[in-house]
């Protein structure tokens, strides 16, 4: 259906919702490349305003990736809550923000944010995100809680949770156990410690999990490891023995980014399924890990919706958080500036889609991270990821990654460092995940308020971490 | 951290990880030198991708190698920061029209990339190396220095030039310990539509810390001569010849 706004004396004209939500969405380099972006500034406001007063239940009726052909759109509108939808289906998405942001200003936010979000679809939840400022992502975010455990717990108020990264080019033991005691002895790996290899055979990823499962044994850490292979070869490894505890697979919000990926919805359930039977988890069984990242559908050439026409990257991003929610992973994090300048060109865009994917992902139920990151050829430095981190940790993050020096040498790409997670925690009176933060204190590693204090490697006892058990 | 080299664990640590582990702490942040040090690599890994190669000496060089004169193309790609948005313009000659095709076997195409840096550096090197592995097996084309490029711009080249293969030498995208690497592609059969499966890369090409030229040059020397003899390029040459690229 075609929707027209004026503004300014001049007619827009939009074909469909796709084109809508495409035009609608703030600047970003990705859409440009994909053609689906506003030519101007007041064509995006003109879309902005035309998209404040679709309906919501138009959602329900007008796909923007089509019922048959994509079994993710299939999984949003099945498995849609008609009863925690009635709150808000009489609202607009511009009636929604409105409601959103009322709502969290309330001393009952958390509650009321929570029963509504199984009725809310990504299609929705991205079409409002692009009615909303960065500080209005911020507030709503802040207001809701999403908690999840495995042998920690995840996202409690005042808490903020890292993945420790240590990942290494060869995946040399050694070297990746150097890392691991480096972010350990500054307080890190309360979320995961997530290690990307550099070779996908089955045999590197299990030599990696009995490294990090000796370690979390002989030091007694309440910590849960992963190794970020595919999920078929981490479901193998499972019925060989191997001993893992979280389950990774990157995904996307469409079928097609997802058979890229060489997963399918199906695979994706049993895999979690396989990860829970073996209780491994103490305080909680949620064992999926999952990353996504805006533009990965356009990369893999799957990012066309109804009609042919490309669908906006934002809301393709949200669309995997559909399919992340029917996984109830224990963490999720969008890696924000890793795809390059071609999907997100600049500081300005990579802090704005890093704070919406956040927004989304939370307002879906899910315990979202950032991996609050940029690379070289982007527009983007430390100071961006200063900006953004702070603003996460504000807004209310699960976790954020966090690497030796901010420079992790396997995958190329700078990310936040182990001190970066310091200086949030210690700006906003955040916490380590409260099982962590038990460990860190019986080894003597915080102070009261749960900061962490400058450790001497000679004198720690977790120096032996690099020597033979 | 304790400054002392001789009794500092963190030193042997070192040895097993380029990581920058055992930073110390001044409060929750770097100390200044570690804080500066990180600051001067991300400087030079940005000043790599946006220093533009400057071309006239560097066609003069090429010149040197005598494989005839060089022939400059550009992307369509206008700018650097329309490069770095558009991947697809920097896939696509602005003007053929300087090449013709001639009686070759094969095109080398030297080709800026994300590091202009790392084309300056050892380009001429690498060109020099690749000419003597080749040791007269092959009719070169007269080289092709390609600007605001990307890998695919070559199938065009090599199509344009009529060659059966086409390898790109090409800067690749800067890290922050290494801004001056080389990238070499290369395509049997060259023409628009190929995608990297038809591929096989060399790729860390930055000597003296990364491969030298001439072991480079022996490997693509290898792919190309099976890659003749298989009638194809990428996975298909990877699996069949189980050549051995890592290094």
């Amino acid at each position: 259906m075609i929707r027209r706004h004026t503004l300014g004396g001049t007619s827009y004209v939009f074909e469909g919702l796709v084109d809508l939500m495409a035009k609608a969405t703030p600047t970003r380099s990705g859409d440009q490349l994909a053609g689906c972006a506003a030519e101007s500034d007041a064509e995006r406001v003109a879309a902005a305003w035309a998209l404040a007063d679709e309906p919501l239940a138009t959602f329900l009726d007008e796909v923007v990736v089509p019922y048959e052909s994509d079994e993710i759109t299939r999984l949003i509108i099945d498995s849609h809550d008609t009863a925690a939808f009635a709150p808000v289906a009489h609202l607009t998405v511009g009636g929604l923000r409105d409601w959103l942001l009322e709502t969290a200003a309330r001393p009952d936010s958390a509650a009321t944010l929570a029963a509504v979000s199984p009725g809310l679809t990504p299609e929705m939840v991205a079409a409002v995100s692009k009615l909303m400022r960065n500080q209005d992502l911020i507030a709503v975010a802040a207001a809701m809680r999403v908690t999840t455990g495995f042998r920690t717990t995840i996202g409690l108020p005042g808490r903020i949770a890292t993945r420790l990264q240590p990942n290494h080019p060869t995946d040399d033991p050694a070297g990746i156990a150097a890392a691991t005691l480096d972010g350990l002895l500054m307080g890190s790996g309360d979320a995961v410690v997530g290690i990307n290899p550099a070779s996908d055979s089955p045999q590197a990823t299990a030599r990696l999990l009995h490294l990090l499962d000796d370690v979390r044994q002989r030091f007694d850490i309440p910590m849960q490891s992963c190794v970020l292979s595919h999920v078929t070869t981490t479901v193998d490894l499972i019925e060989q023995g191997v001993p893992v505890d979280l389950v990774f697979q990157s995904i996307a919000g469409t079928e097609g980014a997802n058979t890229s990926f060489g997963v399918t919805v199906a695979m994706l359930r049993e895999a979690n399924e396989a990860g829970r039977s073996l209780g491994r988890g103490s305080v909680g069984d949620n064992v999926m890990y999952l990353e996504t990242g805006q533009g990965s559908a356009l990369s893999a050439g799957a990012h066309l919706g109804v009609g042919g026409r490309p669908v906006d990257q934002q809301t393709l991003e949200t669309r995997s958080y559909g399919l992340a929610r029917a996984l109830d992973p224990l963490l999720i994090n969008t890696v924000v500036g890793f795809i390059g300048p071609e999907y997100l060109y600049d500081g300005k865009q990579i802090v704005r889609a890093g704070l919406e994917d956040h927004f989304c992902g939370k307002l879906l139920g899910l315990p979202m991270g950032v991996d609050v990151c940029y690379t070289n050829h982007a527009e983007a430095d430390s100071d961006d990821m200063d900006t953004l981190v702070t603003l996460l940790g504000v807004a209310g993050a699960a976790f954020v990654i966090a690497v030796p020096g901010a420079d992790d040498v396997m995958l190329g790409y700078q990310s936040l460092s182990f001190h970066d997670a310091l200086y949030v925690r210690q700006v906003l009176g955040l916490r380590p995940a409260p099982e962590f933060e038990a460990w860190l204190d019986r080894m003597g590693m915080v102070d009261e308020q749960g900061r962490v204090v400058p450790a001497e490697l000679a004198g720690s006892p977790l120096l032996s971490l690099t020597g033979p058990a | 951290m304790s400054g002392d080299l001789e009794t500092d664990p963190w030193t042997a640590l070192r040895r097993t990880t380029q990581a920058r582990i055992g930073l110390g702490r001044v409060g929750s942040a770097l100390p200044t030198t570690r804080a500066l040090e990180f600051a001067a690599a991300h400087a030079a890994a940005r000043d790599a991708v946006h220093e533009p190669l400057e071309l006239d000496p560097f066609l003069t060089e090429v010149g040197g190698v005598g494989l005839g004169a060089p022939v400059h193309v550009r992307s369509r790609a206008g700018s650097r920061g329309e490069y770095l948005r558009r991947p697809d313009l920097g896939r696509q000659p602005d003007d053929l029209g300087g090449l013709a095709a001639g009686d070759h076997d094969l095109a080398i195409v030297l080709a800026d990339g994300l590091s202009p840096r790392a084309l300056a550096d050892h380009g001429v090197g690498m060109l020099e190396a690749l000419v003597q592995a080749f040791d007269g097996r092959y009719r070169l084309a007269p080289p092709v220095v390609a600007t605001q490029a990307r890998v695919a711009l070559g199938d065009h080249v090599g199509e344009a030039l009529g060659v059966t293969t086409v390898v790109v030498v090409i800067g690749e995208r800067p890290g922050l310990s290494v801004a001056d690497s080389l990238g070499l592609y290369l395509t049997h059969e060259p023409r628009p539509g190929r995608s990297d499966a038809d591929r096989n890369c060399i790729s860390n090409i930055h000597p003296p810390g990364g491969l030298d030229y001439a072991t480079a040059a022996r490997t693509a020397a290898a792919l190309v001569a099976g890659s003749r003899e298989l009638g194809a390029s990428g996975v298909r040459l990877k699996d069949q010849g189980g050549l051995e690229l890592e290094v």
